[in-house]
């Protein structure tokens, strides 16, 4: 049997049938992967949220979440409650962390949309923990994360994940060196809402002054940086009004 | 006779050494070093480009005779990439934290030269089992060098095999760290990898000088 495979219209046949094998072969392969994937990111959610208070099996240098086993169990012995702050409202829901940021802000760009934000909250050794959420823009793709407060509104910890940023450059957010420089910076200066600044040049590079409002940056990423600190600024402010009712 | 042919044979013995895909075709260079840093992720990287070259390979030998040569380079990154975005969603459901790690290469086994060095230049000649059996070879050839150079970096830069403080403790000074032995951090750095696949090359020459070129 011999076909003519140099033919227009054997090409434009042979392109079509491929198009739609492979896309029924990948589109069933996704919704058969779906809820175990769903289930991961659920997880990782909780581990990245306990790990932001402190609750971690870290060594040295390393970044050791609880285990996948045992972070359930934890997630429920350590947050002690997760409410919703819409407008003035609060409200408590045991799924807030399942609250999808990217949608809610999606959906704040309408004026009358008001922005549900989730906040938990965890009891560890007597100290109170606010974890509060965040996400923005790095350099090619989004980052997101997680920053424990205590009620004076003081950083207690800090998870920041990626989803694309430079191997070795930007992906270094996540890495220890960088993420332990924020324990105990203060985002209040007095009344006023400063947030954490990343910097280049400054004269604090041990991270020694807790009241700069900035922690040093890394070389080579300074755009992932920037970014960091405006997702800081941006997603961190919306929840000052309710923080600072917790200061009196 | 064993379960291969000597011919066969060859398919996956000689890219372990004298063909090399890495030292000596000089192909995906690029992924060996950049996921070299520590060891488990070369080996998860080889155990991947294994499952997508082997099966690739195969894949594209049995269309190699409906392929229209007109697109074939398209239908071989199609493939590639339907191939790549399974492994992808696989590890996101079985091996969560593993595909953090490899986050964006697993991407990059798509512009794995590679692949698309050896469908070209072999798939599309050459019987499925044939093209099977070379695409195993080629990614263990591949693997072997990854490992080699994984093996050395976490090594030498962190002190660790596999997160393993094969060394001992580099900040309670234990182990060798005790007699004054630091960690070279350098050797977590791109330029390094390089500088230690350069080495494997030279080794390899020296050892077998009939593939020196002039």
């Amino acid at each position: 049997m011999s076909r003519n495979t140099d033919s227009n219209g054997y090409t434009i046949l042979f392109a079509t049938g491929m198009v739609v094998i492979v896309g029924a072969l990948l589109a069933f392969m996704a919704s058969f992967f779906k809820e175990q994937i769903t289930e991961n990111k659920r997880i990782e959610k909780q581990q990245n949220i306990l790990y932001a208070m402190g609750v971690n099996e870290n060594d040295e240098t390393s970044v050791e979440f609880v285990s996948k086993a045992i972070v359930g169990k934890e997630f429920s012995k350590y947050i002690t409650k997760q409410i919703v702050i819409t407008g003035t409202e609060v409200t408590e829901d045991s799924n807030a962390y399942l609250i999808d940021l990217k949608k809610e802000a999606a959906a704040a760009k309408d004026e009358n949309y008001i922005r549900r934000l989730p906040l938990f909250i965890g009891e560890k050794d007597g100290t109170t923990y606010y974890i509060i959420p965040v996400r923005g823009k790095g350099l090619w793709d989004a980052i997101w994360g997680y920053v424990a407060v205590d009620n004076k509104l003081v950083v207690q910890g800090v998870y920041f994940d990626h989803a694309a940023e430079t191997p070795g450059l930007g992906s270094n957010i996540k890495e220890r060196f960088f993420m332990d420089d924020f324990k105990g910076e203060h985002i209040l200066d007095g009344d006023l809402f400063k947030g954490i600044g990343v910097t280049k040049g400054n004269s604090d590079p041990k991270n020694l002054d807790k009241m700069d409002f900035e922690v040093d940056a890394i070389a080579g990423s300074t755009i992932t940086g920037d970014g960091l600190a405006a997702m800081l600024k941006k997603d961190l402010r919306m929840y000052v009004p309710y923080l600072k009712t917790l200061k009196q | 006779m064993g379960l291969l042919s000597k011919k066969d044979a060859k398919l996956i013995t000689d890219p372990l050494a004298d063909n090399n895909p890495i030292t000596i075709q000089v192909l995906g260079i690029c992924s060996a070093l950049a996921i070299t840093a520590d060891l488990k992720a070369s080996i998860v990287m080889s155990i991947a480009v294994l499952f997508v070259l082997g099966l690739g390979n195969v894949v594209i030998s049995l269309m190699r005779n409906i392929i229209p040569s007109k697109i074939r380079i398209i239908v071989q990154l199609i493939v590639v990439a339907t191939l790549v975005i399974i492994v992808d969603l696989v590890l996101k459901a079985f091996a969560y934290e593993l595909s953090k790690t490899l986050s964006v290469f697993v991407g990059l086994i798509i512009t794995n030269c590679i692949i698309m060095g050896r469908f070209e230049a072999f798939a599309l000649a050459n019987g499925p089992w044939k093209s099977f059996l070379d695409g195993i070879g080629n990614s263990l050839g591949y693997g072997v060098i990854l490992i080699i150079v994984g093996f050395f970096r976490e090594l030498l830069g962190s002190g660790t095999l596999l997160g393993i403080k094969v060394l001992g403790d580099s900040i309670e000074k234990t182990g060798v760290y005790a007699y004054g032995y630091e960690n070279n951090g350098f050797m977590l750095l791109a330029p390094m990898a390089l500088i230690t696949l350069g080495i494997i090359i030279w080794v390899q020459r020296a050892r077998n000088t009939s593939l020196i070129e002039d």
